[in-house]
């Protein structure tokens, strides 16, 4: 379209050259008019253009800028005595670790004798400190009865005025902005942090656990799991479903009303609003055929019918895309119309085929609003073992986190989004690669 | 995991199946008799008759058994439980669910409940074990019919693509079966609906208050269901959206189709589609993070009063969102205007501007229309932008910086939770759900209509 029809630019004739003598002044004029117009009209198109780039690369940015931080994850380091009199060495699950944690806050911070002051100074340390202390004695007993010089996990509160810079924090707190550390806290934070004690280290809880009311203590494997497992199911529905479908509507249809009527359900089912899929699930999955609330089972099969006509229309054009010479050569060895299909049609569209499922796979890993209707946003800690018991999605996981009330949750929402694309954008990259090595021209 | 073994067993069946049907013409063959078709057709002749029929039922016990467990279970209900009248009862089935499936505290529930759930539960396990057996010996069954059948004279071929061809057929039906269940479904809720709050209210009232009470004899039992704000908010962000998509993604599609070298373009087009990658939960999160403080802090600094969740965030992240619709098909659609129209103009003097704004746009208008239309469709049914980034405030307003509220909303938050499924609160969301979709149902018929008799016109 662009090489086509090459026209001289407006500026071609010489500067200085006199003026054609076939136009007049006032059709000169009128000429640069257009020339101008033909000018800004261009820069229109580059200009749309350019500011879907530029919407595009605020949003990424905005993400990276409010995301990265999340990955890491400040620390204290504290000496812990793994006193025997707080556990019993024969079950070292049951015992008081939150006792030792407060008693070596206290001997590192002796002047916090105050009720409140002790208070205060206990806050410093995440409930997920004292579950870290815990994991470590149990697979390890030989630590009873030893001091350790461990790095523990902070705060939220902690974590929020690192990540903000502790002089900054302390500015805040003099011209009395709300930060929800008193100056008690703050002062100890420095000293920790004078002593190399306060550091923000990788946060690869983050990537190993469920989810928390604790900002500090969330993870996404929880909702990947889950969304592994409802993507599963997904897929074992509506791959063979669509592919049946379209081998039938591109191979064996006849021509009548009833195919048509088949074929317009299928374009508009593309176009119906998630939503709509999750009250069909809502009232059928669930109240109908009484399936489990929350689980990836009923999750998966309301994916699969919003994606169904998603790769219906894929494996159809790859269909169409085998030319008629080699289903023409089959049926003239004798093959029958079946077999053309299963031996050869069906074999050279599969690589295309595949590649809109993954696409449309990627698409349903995305979609949020239908498993909202169908209970997949209940608050779950434990990660999901199989595709009935209750499980959240990554995509909803981002949904609670973003309307978490704790200002810890918007660094992690943002992380759980970057997490989130990094999946996508891997599932989209398997699918051009596929696209590119088994691509074949006719 | 049991339905695991369950599946193995039906595949085993039928791999024994495949097997037996093979043996059995392999020897024909030995013994000199000439088939009609090869020894692997009858095997899987078999085959399909000792799986498909279990499947099915497999599928449609599946289906069923929960409703037949809860007609056993209310016809064994105590006395007391019984005469409820039927919403009261199937609220109290519920209660008996979450119990038996421990959703639900035990604490504070009555005896009875309590020995309805466990009731339930053994119901539930008989029905499961019956359906299993069920689909044991229909396995069995069709493996005993198909091996009766085995004789040299079977024409196995046939009698194996004719059960293949019915499969296809019934997996095409499924898109079929998925717009009747949707119909159905959002039809007969949103009929139960309408028995309580009067059509003319929910289409002409102007207040939308959903809260019913716990209890009927409460103050203000009855909420009020005037939809009218909402329609009026979903179509006011809709209008944001357009205003964004539908400028920037045209002429983004007339530059790339018209002037972008062939570089440029492999580059943009991709870019662009990565803008409708994103899924919809990110956008929200954007919106309510970063457009919604710049949008609230530059109408400040202009003197307008703007509210939290402006109704322009949301309406113009939306807009960002459904560029790609636009801009992709309209490209394709201006793409596949004939060269000779361009150059006929072009030969008359026309500028490329000219070119495009009275030659291949006008000839391009329908297709462009209905990726318009589509692009519309899609911005009505689009939650989660608008559920985090729009609110819930019911105002009827045409001022975008006015926070206003949508149907999908509603929608969704009026069943996110538990909900009893019998409040008129409940479903009125499916009475939304029913809009909504016939909106969207006739925009898409329109722009497949559109589209259908553009094609013809330059294929």
């Amino acid at each position: 379209m662009t090489d086509a029809v090459p026209l001289p630019p407006p500026e071609a004739r010489p500067a200085g050259a006199p003026p054609s003598p076939h136009l007049s002044a006032r059709i000169a004029a009128r000429r640069r008019g257009r020339h101008r117009a033909e000018a800004r009209f261009r820069l229109y198109g580059l200009a749309a253009l350019a500011l879907c780039v530029v919407a595009l690369a605020v949003l990424l940015a905005s993400l990276l800028l409010t995301g990265l931080s999340a990955f890491r994850q400040t620390h204290l380091r504290l000496e812990v005595e793994i006193a025997p009199q707080h556990l019993d060495p024969a079950r070292p699950q049951a015992g008081d670790y939150g006792a030792m944690l407060r008693a070596a806050l206290e001997a590192r911070f002796p002047e916090a004798t105050s009720r409140a002051d002790r208070r205060r100074l206990h806050a410093l340390l995440s409930g997920g400190a004292e579950e870290d202390l815990r994991r470590m004695v149990v697979a390890d007993p030989s630590l009873i009865g030893t001091r350790q010089r461990l790095w523990l996990l902070a705060g939220t509160d902690v974590d929020m005025a690192v990540k903000t810079g502790l002089p900054r924090v302390a500015r805040q707190i003099a011209e009395g902005a709300g930060v929800r550390l008193s100056e008690r806290q703050l002062e100890w934070l420095e000293r920790l942090s004078r002593e190399g004690d306060l550091a923000l280290r990788w946060n690869s809880r983050f990537f190993t656990a469920g989810d928390s009311r604790d900002p500090e203590r969330v993870g996404v494997l929880g909702g990947l799991v889950g969304s592994l497992l409802t993507l599963l199911v997904c897929l074992a529905l509506a791959l063979p479903v669509g592919v049946a479908a379209a081998v039938y509507l591109e191979e064996f249809a006849p021509r009548n009303r009833f195919t048509a009527l088949i074929e317009v359900n299928i374009a508009n089912l593309a176009a119906v609003p998630s939503i709509v899929f999750g009250l069909l699930g809502l009232a059928v999955f669930l109240n109908v055929f009484g399936m489990p609330r929350s689980a990836p089972l009923v999750g998966g099969a309301v994916l699969a019918l919003l994606s169904l006509p998603i790769i219906i229309i894929a494996a159809r054009a790859a269909l169409r895309a085998v030319p008629p010479s080699v289903r023409e050569a089959a049926l003239a060895l004798g093959a029958s119309p079946m077999q053309v299909v299963t031996h050869h049609v069906l074999p050279l569209a599969m690589p295309g085929i595949l590649t809109g499922t993954i696409l449309a796979l990627a698409n349903a890993l995305g979609e949020t609003a239908p498993l909202l209707m169908i209970g997949m946003v209940a608050f779950i800690v434990d990660i999901p073992g199989d595709i009935l018991s209750p499980a959240t999605v990554l995509p909803v996981q981002i949904y609670m986190w973003a309307s978490g009330a704790e200002r810890g949750f918007v660094e992690k929402t943002a992380a759980g989004i970057l997490v989130l694309l990094a999946f996508m954008l891997s599932m989209n990259a398997v699918a051009i690669l596929m696209r590119r090595r088994v691509e074949r021209r006719w | 995991m049991a339905l695991v073994l369950l599946l193995s067993a039906i595949l085993l069946l039928a791999a024994f199946g495949h097997w037996s049907g093979a043996r059995f013409a392999r020897r024909a063959r030995a013994a000199g008799l000439r088939l009609p078709a090869l020894p692997a057709y009858y095997g899987w002749y078999v085959a399909l008759w000792t799986g498909l029929p279990s499947l099915l039922l497999l599928v449609l016990w599946a289906a069923t058994q929960d409703w037949a467990v809860r007609q056993v279970l209310i016809a064994h209900l105590p006395e007391g439980l019984a005469a409820l009248p039927a919403d009261r009862l199937s609220l109290e089935l519920t209660t008996i669910r979450n119990i038996a499936y421990g959703l639900m505290p035990r604490q504070g529930v009555s005896p009875e409940v309590l020995a309805a759930a466990a009731e339930y539960l053994r119901l539930r396990e008989l029905a499961r074990l019956a359906g299993w057996g069920l689909a044991l010996s229909a396995a069995v069954g069709g493996l005993a019919f198909a091996a009766a059948q085995l004789s040299p004279r079977l024409r196995a071929r046939h009698a194996v693509e004719r059960l293949v061809l019915l499969v296809l057929l019934l997996c095409s039906v499924v898109a079929i079966l998925t717009t009747v269940g949707i119909v159905l479904s959002l039809i007969s809720e949103s009929l139960r609906f309408f028995a309580r709050v009067p059509a003319g209210e929910f289409f002409l009232g102007l207040t939308w208050s959903p809260q019913t009470a716990i209890r009927a004899e409460q103050v203000g039992a009855s909420g009020a269901f005037g939809a009218v704000p909402l329609f009026a908010g979903t179509l006011l962000i809709g209008a944001v959206a357009m205003l964004t998509c539908v400028p920037l993604g045209l002429m983004a599609a007339v530059w790339m189709s018209e002037y972008a070298p062939a570089r440029v373009r492999d580059v943009a087009k991709p870019a662009l589609e990565v803008l409708a990658g994103i899924p919809s939960v990110v956008y929200g999160f954007f919106a309510m993070l970063t457009v919604a403080p710049v949008v609230r802090e530059l109408g400040t600094a202009l003197g307008f009063e703007v509210a939290a969740q402006s109704a322009l965030a949301a309406g113009v992240v939306m807009g960002v969102m459904i560029i790609p619709n636009v801009s992709s098909l309209s490209d394709d659609v201006i793409r596949a205007v004939p060269m000779s129209l361009r150059e006929g103009s072009l030969s008359l003097g026309a500028t490329r501007a000219e070119t495009v704004t009275r030659v291949v746009l006008p000839a391009a208008l329908p297709g462009i229309v209905a990726a318009v239309i589509l692009a519309f469709s899609r911005a009505l049914g689009e939650t989660m932008i608008v559920v985090m980034a729009a609110g819930l405030a019911a105002n009827i307003t045409v001022n975008p910086l006015d926070a206003v509220t949508t149907v999908t909303v509603h929608i969704a938050m009026l069943l996110v939770g538990d909900q009893e499924f019998d409040s008129a609160k409940t479903l009125s969301a499916f009475a939304l759900g029913l809009v909504l979709f016939f909106a969207t149902l006739t925009l898409n018929l329109i722009a497949l209509h559109l589209a259908r008799r553009y094609r013809e016109r330059y294929d």
